[in-house]
């Protein structure tokens, strides 16, 4: 299969690389480059154990081919925490126990970073639509939502609703 | 003076209590970081990985497969058939001989001539990558002739049903009947006797990382290396061993970080196995990561039952006795080395037990069909059993005008009828129904929300509140599985050492998957000994480095290899004070260990350090004389004093039913449960939250969807839904403790009751908000369109 060459911000640096066309984002991320935090789950673009960022937007690592990323800036977990850019968001995660078994926990970040930097004002059942996107088996997704609206209240947030 | 020996003790005497703190997970952080290990993560020098090509039918016969195509496809270095493993493998024979009378197939590890299930693995292709064995699988042709199939219960054992292994007769498995001999004349002599029939949802665990294993043979070693996303790591040794020919100190088995297990890697599973044969064929690390579809076809499946129920009441309310038949599918085989039959053996052990009653008559019949194969699954036969009996004590009660939470009182066990032996046989230590109902309503506030309830069906609101009392087996002795000759652990062991430093090493059998083991550990080791929890160093899941154990599972985590954690810690403790007696020239009962230096008990003057006695006997012996300092202790511990160490509980659910929509809202969820003494409250907690929410899945949603072929409908996670964060409800958590005095720490299991529990709590809910309508549903997932129908809204 004839390769393509693709030119991507990747965590900050400049990267090139040739791959086939039929190569999804997720495999590139993790094969080639051992970028192992996003993880892969359903494949379907159902469970967002894959989420990454582009260009500023979380996609799904699964529904997307490595081709697509030529040109876009891509950050994985890897990125985000090597920058301390979700420092207090990690914290909160670890110290809420926000995690059980870990697989869906960089997607969960992102996606929940993405949510606190769009939100203008925060409140549970926002915060659980909006990670209704990403499956969680082991913890009941409360201790996640506990997490992400400590860091919200943190970040300047109003926080609404009578579970406050 | 003696030692605290119990954590009361310790409290009394004002030391630092680990045990029972919310301390943060410290192998958490690396999870937050995106800094996990999983075994797809793993890479190995000359890795190649295998990709296998399963049985499109349900059932057929091989009659042929071309596989010249396929060797010729690039990237392909060996391809394997089921005949070509099987003479690596020895075949998987899953029964014990406690289950009297059960019958079960030989199962390879890849099919040999036949196929008895979608999904069962036929052909191994090994690649230079997933990618090229997949191209490769395409080129593969295999002729089968389809088969008829066994995919409906009650149809499997009509004389005229396909008999999936005829050299066992019939498709009966196993069946099982306790009966105390009285039922007939107590029903007869009941003013009420209720009878209804309940359906749970064939469903499985989707864990988020699938079944993962990398088998690393090392041709100059002669040994194989096994990493493996599971929770028994010494049973896969063991199994491996025995299976492959190898012996048990040839096979290293290594956990790293597993991304979800629930019982579903508590097993054997036959693509994993030939993972690890191909490695020793080929001499190379080999990998195998189960994609989701699958998952959903060759992870076990679970539940899957019809349980047609009477139970006999007085008219005041009284249980006099329970009579029961659960009908249960598995799958074409019985799973090794667990059985497939533990499911319906734990619902004729422990339906309705922790109420008074007299008669009780319970059977259980374990049938083969051509579906996925089927095992133990987290709580274990438990949310048949809860949900069956509290239903039925919610309809008697509606039946009787009774209210739910009184009959609950007239009928539960009382605190001071502990110890007992229930109608079935189960043995009970010690528990708390009553103060865990009182508790729970007082939660609830239950007045306001009946009140509540009532003012809004007036507005055409159909609110619903479900409670229900429970039990749940946890920390089982070697009754489980080792007296039917299972080798598999009840015991474990831990080894607690003292480093030069003064650093303190925990190595345990008992691994982790994200419960919080490791934590849990750590806390019980700094109380033991006296130093602080970020002194302590955990050390799990390498079969190489810590002592032989059963693993994580049943809820054994905390109460057996906690208690080996607390015994080999305070062993230490005392070697540690012997120790700094001599170097002191005083008696080891005039000192202590506080926060990590050695102490006058008395004044609590310190006398030395920890890192200091390390030096002297790691560096300068020499100076103790004839002294020999013993600074790594190994203790073990298994249940002995009661078969299994029940805990007990109340859960209750509050949900709303849209009743043009059908479809139900989750409000809230209390639960209490006592699982004994408390050794992480936060992670207590969140077993709790997230066992309520697995618990939820099936009862609402989850449901593997098969036709009259034997072919999956929904396996992938578009299809087959699971709960997600904006349909779950927040949960409140309470506690009553009551330690098992079987053990010093007093910790019973708390993974479990939530998922036991929570289908019950759900249903009763249900009916309650359907009351106005006279309406009972038993038969889940309670979906919308059943909602309908129950109401009579839509009909065919």
């Amino acid at each position: 299969m004839d390769q393509v060459t693709v030119r991507l911000s990747l965590n900050g640096a400049e990267v090139e690389a040739s791959v086939e066309p039929r190569m999804h984002a997720i495999d590139f991320l993790r094969e080639r480059y051992e970028l192992s935090s996003p993880r892969v789950g359903c494949e379907h673009g159902v469970c967002g154990a894959c989420t990454i960022r582009v260009s500023g937007r979380i996609v799904r690592g699964c529904l997307l081919l490595a081709v697509q990323l030529d040109g876009a800036d891509v950050q994985t977990l890897e990125g985000l925490t090597a920058a301390g850019e979700i420092a207090d968001l990690q914290q909160a995660f670890h110290e809420r126990n926000a995690m059980q078994c870990g697989y869906c926990t960089s997607g969960m970040l992102m996606a929940s970073q993405e949510y606190l930097q769009t939100a203008t004002s925060c409140s549970r059942e926002a915060i659980r639509e909006h990670l209704s996107g990403n499956y969680c088996r082991c913890t009941g997704y409360e201790a996640i939502v506990d997490a992400v609206a400590k860091v919200a209240v943190s970040r300047g947030l109003k926080l609404l609703g009578d579970n406050a | 003076m003696n030692a605290p020996t119990t954590t009361q003790e310790q409290q009394a005497l004002g030391q630092q209590r680990w045990i029972g703190a919310s301390v943060a997970r410290p192998n958490g952080r690396r999870l937050v970081d995106g800094a996990a290990v999983y075994v797809d993560d793993i890479r190995l020098p000359r890795m190649l990985n295998v990709f296998f090509v399963r049985s499109p039918y349900a059932s057929a016969r091989i009659k042929g497969i071309a596989l010249d195509a396929a060797r010729k496809s690039k990237g392909v270095v060996a391809i394997y058939t089921g005949a070509d493993l099987a003479r690596r493998i020895a075949p998987m024979l899953a029964t014990l001989a406690h289950f009297k009378g059960m019958k079960a197939a030989e199962q390879p590890c890849l099919a040999i001539d036949r196929v008895c299930w979608q999904g069962e693995p036929v052909v191994a292709i090994v690649a230079q990558s997933r990618h090229l064995a997949e191209d490769a699988a395409q080129h593969v042709q295999i002729d089968y002739e389809e088969l008829p199939v066994v995919t409906d219960m009650e149809r499997a054992l009509d004389a005229d049903a396909p008999v999936i292994h005829p050299d066992l007769g019939d498709n009966l498995c196993f069946t099982r009947e306790i009966d105390t001999g009285n039922w007939d004349e107590t029903a007869t002599s009941s003013d009420l006797v209720i009878e209804r029939t309940f359906r749970f949802p064939r469903h499985t665990g989707v864990c988020l990382e699938g079944r993962s294993v990398i088998g690393d043979y090392s041709v100059s070693d002669k040994r194989l290396t096994v990493y493996i996303s599971h929770q028994a790591p010494n049973m896969i040794q063991d199994c491996y061993a025995r299976l492959l020919g190898l012996t048990e100190s040839a096979v290293r088995v290594i956990c790293r970080d597993v991304g979800g297990s629930y019982g579903i890697k508590t097993h054997v599973y036959g693509d994993e196995l030939a993972t690890c044969a191909i490695s020793m064929d080929l001499g190379r690390p080999i990998k195998f990561v189960a994609d989701r579809i699958e998952s959903f076809t060759s992870d076990i499946h679970s539940r899957d039952h019809k349980v047609s129920i009477r139970m006999a009441f007085a008219k005041d309310g009284t249980l006099r006795g329970i009579d029961f038949l659960d009908m249960l599918a598995i799958g074409p085989y019985s799973v090794y080395p667990r059985t497939s039959v533990v499911e319906g053996n734990q619902i004729v052990n422990i339906t309705g037990q922790w109420y008074r009653h007299d008669a009780y008559r319970a059977k259980m019949v374990n049938v083969f069909t051509n579906m996925a194969i089927y095992s133990n699954y987290r709580a274990v036969g438990h949310p048949v059993a809860v949900g069956v009996t509290e239903a039925m004590m919610d309809s008697a009660a509606r039946a009787l005008g009774v209210d739910p939470v009184e009959i609950r009182r007239k009928n539960l066990l009382r605190d001071e009828q502990f110890p007992c032996s229930t109608p079935s046989g189960m043995k009970f230590e010690c528990m708390s129904h009553h103060r865990c109902l009182d508790k729970i309503t007082a939660m609830m506030d239950l007045p306001r929300l009946r009140k509540e309830q009532a003012s809004l069906r007036q507005k055409g609101i159909y609110r619903g509140i479900g409670i229900v009392s429970m039990i749940e087996i946890t920390n089982p002795s070697a009754m489980f599985y080792g007296v039917g000759g299972a080798r598999i652990s009840a015991q474990d062991g831990c080894t607690v050492k003292m480093e030069p430093g003064g650093g303190i090493v925990v190595l345990n059998g008992c691994g982790e998957q994200g419960q919080g083991t490791e934590t849990i550990f750590a806390q019980v080791a700094a109380d033991a000994l006296g130093v602080d929890f970020a002194d302590v160093r955990v050390v799990t899941g390498d079969t190489d480095a810590t002592p032989y154990g059963g693993g994580t599972w049943a809820s054994r985590g905390a109460g057996v290899g906690g208690e080996a954690t607390w015994q080999a810690a305070r062993a230490l403790r005392e070697n540690i004070l012997a120790l700094a007696a001599v170097v002191l020239e005083t008696s080891a009962d005039r000192l202590e260990i506080r926060a990590g230096k050695v102490v006058d008990v008395l004044t609590g003057e310190e006398k030395t350090s920890l890192a200091e006695l390390g030096r002297i006997a790691y560096f300068r012996p020499d100076t103790l004389g004839s002294f020999q300092a013993e600074l790594c202790v190994t203790r073990h511990f298994v249940p002995k004093a009661y078969p299994f160490t029940f805990t007990n509980g109340a859960l209750a659910c509050h949900l709303e039913v849209d009743v043009d929509t059908g479809f139900i809202k989750l409000l809230k969820f209390w639960a209490v449960e006592d699982c004994g003494t408390v050794l992480n409250a936060q992670l207590v907690d969140e077993q709790m939250r997230g066992s309520i929410v697995q618990g939820i899945g099936p009862t609402l949603y989850e449901q593997c969807l098969y036709d009259e072929r034997g072919q999956l409908l929904n396996g992938n996670m578009a299809d087959y839904l699971v709960p997600m964060a904006y349909e779950m409800p927040d949960m409140e958590i309470g506690h009553i403790s009551t330690p098992t005095k079987s053990s010093e720490l007093g910790a019973k299991g708390a993974g479990e009751a939530g998922t036991a529990g929570a289908p019950g709590a759900i249903m009763n809910a249900l009916n309650d908000a359907l009351s106005p309508f006279r309406v009972e549903m038993f038969d889940m997932p309670f979906t919308p369109e059943k909602v309908l129908r129950a109401l009579g809204r839509i009909d065919d």
